[in-house]
């Protein structure tokens, strides 16, 4: 990869030049993909592939993985007793995994399947298996493929005629996006997280806040911030319209990516490392579009309607319609009644049915840790499910012993999976149910017809659960579960 | 994919911003192959009435013959699924006109020839009026980027990358393989400059 350095270059100028192989006169640029991901909902793009009777160029640098429509209850009770694989009895989600698997095979892809130790959801499974390194570009048919521009890559969501394109070239046109900065400084105060950064920046600028823009995200909190909390900012990209998040890597992400399977080793690491060096936006680099936050007057923040920007400090008031712009207003009064609300009412104290703690935004260990620190010793007044991110950090909740307190809590400890946040998998959450969530969507009928969603960080879905209705987790005493 | 230069149907109004993928298809009805039909699809949930049933009200039970969608801000936010633009397609769609449109969706309608006209605000404002919820014959002209209802033409922006492969009905994977040298080129290059971007086969890692 040559990395060339000039002097007022983004990260994201970087990034696109070392992958570009071509630039055609209208401005779409020919990309070399580094990783391309594919999962149960790439069938289209297989069936595609087939219609034209094309390979895959290279098998090498794509994996597969069964994530959007496994099963997380079961697994193991489901199993063939003679041939000991996984039966499962919904003959659409065994059709699915079963496509991938052969497709997979038939193209000679290495595919996380049911049984793999590494399966997981996509986005959390491909960092954590060092598939995701900085300076590399990745794609996935999935739009929080965003989630891996954390290490500093470009990674972007793409659709199925994509998806073909890719796997049959490796490569992909796309015009260059827009850059945009996120610089975010201060110390987070206690029990905010990077959740409650995205979601205070979507419900500032609007879901379309960064459309068509790439965004960078830097400033003090960012460099403060763990991995698993910077993949959670960049996961949460796309419901502010960018498609592309991105932080530059630094000591903290070397740290997590060194001996991961497929990173480099040995000198390569060492090689590797001198590039990566590089991967930063030179000083007096101009953006099309710069924005500050003051990460120090945060608080958790939490969801009222049917889009992410339709968001609140959990210590405020669901907005006025009177204090909303005109077309504001009658999308807030629309979302107000699917949801079950009142505008000017407290967003603490309403109410929930059930939580859910998962998904490609929430469910890393980290995630599965706060929780755990509200709800050890306490019982929740409502059920809910517990589906971590993915296989391995499902077996690191249990060596600490994290399971045992969801379960004693009453709550259901499930396998790894998309789950509760995409509806298609059988955990869904029924017609006028409140649920709080620590997915990415509370889009109408997304969690299931009907349901209604409220978005916030893992910490407050658990103290939801104990109070059996949104509450400040400010407030609740917290036991350090984990060293 | 055919290419179009020229299309003349009928437009119907769906008023409603941030109309997002969920939507436009639920995600439950992804598993099936395209060649099903995806039409039914479309605002699966949004048609229907807490019972179930079909609700007549919903404007395209009134308008069964639409192909221009002329909804709000923010059209098809949300999911990558390619099934949004698929739904529209099937259901007779070829032409949707928003103010904005979700990037990834917007990228996926035009590789399967379905339009996303960008217009302003204002002019989204003004459309609604002539549309109404009654069906209103329009006319939209790739050549020149315009929608005319009547005597009146209204702009739209497309870029232009996106115009061409409309009208042409290029397939990308085509005019990539035609480029096959360049990226082998690039190819040997890059490994040269760059052997760590490989995956290691080291499977003596095994870190958590």
């Amino acid at each position: 990869m040559s990395v060339i350095v000039q002097p007022t270059k983004t990260l994201l100028d970087k990034l696109w030049s070392s992958h570009e192989i071509l630039l055609r006169e209208d401005g779409s640029s020919l990309l070399w993909v580094d990783r391309h991901l594919v999962h149960e909902g790439s069938h289209h793009a297989f069936a595609k592939l087939k219609a034209r009777g094309a390979t895959v160029a290279q098998p090498d640098l794509t994996f597969a993985v069964a994530d959007h429509y496994v099963p997380t209850r079961d697994r193991q009770r489901g199993r063939d007793p003679v041939r000991n694989h996984l039966h499962i009895a919904d003959a659409t989600i065994n059709r699915m995994i079963t496509t991938l698997q052969n497709n997979a095979h038939e193209h000679g892809i290495e595919m996380f399947g049911l049984d793999d130790p590494r399966q997981g959801i996509v986005h959390v499974i491909g960092p954590e298996l060092g598939l995701t390194l900085p300076g590399l570009l990745i794609t996935c048919g999935d739009s929080h493929t965003s989630t891996h521009g954390a290490f500093g890559a470009l990674a972007f969501g793409i659709g199925a005629t994509e998806v073909a394109h890719v796997l049959a070239t490796q490569t992909l046109w796309q015009k260059k996006p827009k850059s945009m900065r996120i610089q975010i400084d201060g110390q987070l105060p206690e029990d905010v997280t990077a959740k409650d950064i995205a979601l205070h920046w979507i419900a500032k600028l609007g879901t379309s806040g960064a459309l068509g823009h790439a965004i960078e995200y830097c400033g003090s909190t960012v460099d403060a911030l763990s991995m698993e909390a910077r993949m959670t900012l960049c996961n949460l990209s796309i419901e502010g319209g960018g498609r592309f998040g991105m932080i530059a890597p630094d000591a903290t992400t070397l740290a997590y990516v060194e001996g991961r399977q497929f990173a480099p080793t040995q000198t390569q690491w060492s090689a590797a490392n001198a590039q990566w060096q590089e991967l930063h936006t030179d000083e007096h680099a101009k953006f099309d579009k710069d924005v500050q936050l003051d990460a120090s007057s945060l608080a958790p923040v939490v969801t009222w309607g049917t889009s992410p920007e339709q968001a609140v400090p959990v210590d405020a008031f669901i907005p006025a319609l009177a204090d909303m712009k005109p077309e504001q207003a009658d999308a807030a009064r629309s979302a107000l009644e699917y949801m079950g609300l009142d505008a000017g009412q407290m967003i603490e104290g309403i109410s929930i049915d059930q939580i859910f703690i998962g998904s490609c935004t929430n469910a890393r260990i980290e995630d599965i840790r706060a929780a755990a620190a509200v709800l050890y010793g306490r019982k929740s007044k409502v059920p809910g499910l517990i589906s971590p991110g993915s296989t391995a950090i499902k077996a690191q909740a249990e060596r600490e012993g994290l399971d045992r307190i969801f379960i004693d809590a009453g709550l259901e400890w499930a396998s790894s999976g998309c789950s509760s946040c995409v509806g298609m998998n059988g955990d869904t959450v029924a017609s006028g149910k409140r649920c709080a969530s620590t997915t990415n969507r509370n889009f109408r009928g997304r969690q299931g017809r009907g349901s209604r969603t409220h978005l916030m960080s893992p910490a407050m879905v658990a103290a939801a659960a104990v109070a059996g209705k949104i509450v400040d987790v400010r407030r609740i005493s917290k036991i350090g579960a984990t060293t | 994919m055919s290419g179009w230069s020229e299309h003349t149907g009928i437009a119907v109004g769906l008023p409603i911003d941030n109309i997002d993928t969920d939507q436009l298809i639920p995600a439950r009805f992804m598993s099936q192959p395209r060649s099903d039909g995806y039409g039914d699809f479309l605002f699966y949930d949004v048609r229907r009435e807490s019972n179930g049933e079909l609700d007549p009200e919903f404007v395209l039970h009134k308008q069964t013959s639409a192909t221009v969608l002329i909804a709000g801000r923010n059209f098809g936010i949300g999911s990558s699924r390619e099934a949004a633009a698929y739904a529209l397609l099937d259901a007779g769609f070829c032409v949707v006109v928003a103010s904005s449109f979700g990037d990834i969706f917007a990228a996926n309608a035009v590789n399967n020839g379905l339009l996303p006209a960008q217009v302003e605000s204002h002019t989204i404002h003004e459309l609604q009026q002539f549309v109404g919820s009654d069906a209103v014959p329009c006319t939209i002209s790739l050549l020149d980027s315009t929608l005319s209802i009547g005597v009146n033409t209204f702009p739209f922006t497309l870029d232009e990358s996106w115009q061409k492969k409309l009208i042409s009905g290029w397939d990308d994977i085509d005019l990539t393989l035609a480029e096959s040298k360049r990226i082998e080129d690039f190819r040997t290059r890059y490994f040269e400059g760059a052997p760590w971007a490989l995956p290691s086969p080291n499977t003596a890692n095994e870190h958590g």
